[in-house]
């Protein structure tokens, strides 16, 4: 099976207050289709070793792939690209531009890529909110919705340029049991349906377990 | 680079933060406001003061002067080449007043085709009498319909016509302030009397008054012939020719060269004009220093609300960057919210600069001083408009500049993790 993102030796250090070394030689991949999960104590470095995948982070050693190709060392308006087209990525906290409508948030994504025409986009980011069962909040502001409503629209947000992999940061950290199984059922519907790959850090077991696969990390290093 | 989407997210923060958006725009306007006006009204009055004496000069003043001879008779003898020799009361040279050729001179100058024109005047040294008492003045001698065309004297004469002195043979443009000194008006006639001490009944046909009053109390006007003919005079007997030029900034090597050419003394603008040159010019500086000032606490104003904005948007700049917009797009989101409140802002203040000074325009102003002039003078310069935009729109570039440098090296991750 082929590896959408793949790690080779990466290593990193915090140098404030002081030394610290976070990451130690993490070495792992996330292969098409897989819905993978990480999972470890606070401070195990797991949210660090996110960012690095993500690209937003460019502070380390070693090598990172994606999709067989070495993003390490990219100029930085060449990771924003790969990011904008490959990457998508939900954060614990729903993380959206709050003045803009929901349907706004969705396509800024696509708009920034521009790939594709305004109203193509904008079909789009109708289709995604459909898919998640928010199409009716689409004119709505995005200060003016649940946070359960709030984390879907960011999902349909990280999947309008129908990325090659879809990151979580604790997605479902934030939200009550029910919301919680939602994001769960999205996920796994993504992983069923489209075939996307995602890779997800979170602290909830029941979530973790019924993943594809558990990476699990203790103190900068991946056990197992 | 995707411009419309980044237009449409600084679109979009500019009005939902209207209240910032429109009093960082304010401070633009006013500061361009403020500048435009300030820059109207003293350039209009720096103007004024500059026409109140420069249109009474020529740009060259041709004349004879009195003055000794450079070389006197003991250094053309030979024999006293290596001595030293002392001349004890030297007298100025025994010479006319009267330019010599002076007629064929103002027709050579009427041709050069950098030559406005050219007036021959005669002065005279007269007495104003008024029963038993003599004022003291002077009387020019003048071509009154060419002195209109090439300078504003009719704006001086504040009664009376200059045609009706063209029409009178005896006519005369009473100075104001010895009009009043020896009640006068239109229409009554004064006697002069020349130093040799012949008296002549002259009309007024019109009052000049220059705002200067030094000027006032001893200047008159009157026909060359008519002055010709007081002094006893022919009538190529002319004191002075006045010279405008097209181009004034010849004026200096222009009289230079007749000096030599003609053997006489001409003196130009500049020469004459010299200290008042340094007053405009320090009164220009104080100008660029206050509007300067304005610009820049304008400015400040710009620095101070985007930095403000980027601090509350530090989330915003934090998704928009993890959701692929690169640093670049993030300072041009905020760079454009910058431009576009200079651009607004300023063109706000040229308008309400342009109606201030239209205000100030209108505002009466009456002095004595000044008798043409009705309201204050303000100086409607289209570059001053340029300067004003163009500088509105340099100071709020560096005003956006710094904050969204800021904003493209923000890292995203630091938000995010909300250390």
């Amino acid at each position: 099976m082929k590896l959408v993102l793949e790690t080779k030796n990466i290593n990193k250090h915090f140098h404030k207050p002081k030394d610290f070394h976070v990451l130690k030689n993490i070495s792992f991949g996330v292969k098409e289709g897989e819905f993978a999960s990480v999972m470890g104590k606070s401070g195990c470095g797991k949210s660090t070793l996110l960012y690095i995948l993500s690209t937003m982070d460019t502070d380390y050693t070693g090598e990172l792939y994606l999709n067989d190709e070495l993003i390490t060392g990219k100029p930085h308006q060449e990771l924003s690209r790969l990011r904008n087209k490959h990457i998508g990525f939900v954060f614990q906290f729903h993380y959206l531009l709050s003045e803009f409508s929901v349907l706004e948030n969705v396509m800024l994504p696509a708009k920034k890529l521009a790939e594709k025409s305004h109203t193509e986009i904008e079909h789009d980011g109708m289709e995604k909110l459909k898919m998640l069962h928010i199409d009716h909040l689409a004119k709505q502001r995005a200060s003016r919705i649940s946070g359960g409503e709030k984390q879907r629209v960011a999902i349909a947000r990280a999947l309008i340029n129908n990325p090659t992999i879809l990151m979580g940061d604790e997605p479902t950290g934030n939200l009550d049991s029910h919301n919680s199984e939602n994001v769960f059922g999205i996920f796994k519907r993504l992983k069923e349906e489209e075939g996307l790959s995602l890779l997800v850090v979170t602290h909830d077991e029941d979530f973790a377990k019924r993943t594809d696969r558990i990476v699990q990390m203790e103190d900068g290093r991946i056990l197992g | 680079m995707n411009w419309k989407v980044i237009l449409n997210i600084a679109k979009t923060h500019l009005l939902t933060k209207m209240k910032s958006t429109v009093t960082a725009a304010l401070g633009v306007t006013f500061g361009i406001g403020a500048y435009i006006t300030l820059v109207s009204f003293m350039t209009g009055l720096n103007e004024m003061l500059d026409d109140l004496v420069l249109n009474q000069t020529p740009h060259i003043h041709i004349y004879n002067e009195i003055e000794p001879s450079k070389n006197q008779p003991v250094s053309l003898y030979t024999k006293f080449e290596d001595a030293l020799n002392v001349v004890h009361s030297v007298k100025p040279k025994q010479s006319q007043k009267k330019i010599h050729n002076a007629l064929p001179i103002i027709s050579y100058l009427r041709k050069d085709p950098n030559v406005r024109g050219a007036t021959p005047e005669t002065n005279a040294q007269i007495f104003y009498l008024s029963g038993s008492i003599e004022l003291g003045g002077n009387l020019s001698g003048v071509d009154i319909m060419e002195m209109v065309r090439l300078s504003n004297i009719q704006d001086n004469i504040v009664e009376g016509t200059p045609e009706a002195l063209k029409n009178n043979d005896n006519g005369i443009l009473l100075g104001a302030g010895l009009a009043e000194k020896m009640s006068l008006s239109v229409g009554e006639r004064v006697q002069v009397s020349t130093i040799t001490g012949s008296v002549f009944p002259l009309k007024i046909v019109g009052i000049y008054q220059s705002g200067i009053a030094e000027i006032d109390n001893i200047q008159s006007y009157t026909n060359l012939e008519t002055v010709q003919r007081i002094l006893g005079e022919a009538e190529n007997y002319v004191t002075d020719i006045n010279v405008k030029l097209f181009d004034i900034t010849q004026a200096e090597s222009m009289s230079n060269r007749l000096e030599q050419q003609f053997d006489i003394k001409a003196t130009d603008i500049n020469e004459a004009n010299a200290q008042f040159e340094t007053g405009s010019n320090i009164r220009n500086l104080i100008t660029y220093a206050v509007s300067i000032t304005l610009l820049i606490v304008a400015g400040f104003g710009i620095y101070n609300i985007l930095n403000m904005l980027i601090y509350e948007k530090m989330k915003d700049i934090a998704i928009l960057k993890a959701t692929g917009f690169s640093g670049r797009d993030v300072q041009l989101i905020f760079m454009s919210q910058a431009m576009i409140i200079g651009a607004v802002g300023g063109f706000l203040g040229l308008f309400m600069g342009f109606i201030l000074s239209k205000l100030i325009d209108q505002a009466p102003f009456n002095t004595e001083a000044l008798p043409t002039i009705t309201t204050y003078p303000v100086n409607f310069n289209i570059g001053y408009y340029i300067i004003g935009i163009v500088f509105a729109l340099i100071s709020t570039f560096i005003a956006g500049y710094l904050p969204s440098n800021k904003a493209k090296r923000i890292d995203p991750v630091r938000i995010i993790r909300g250390t």
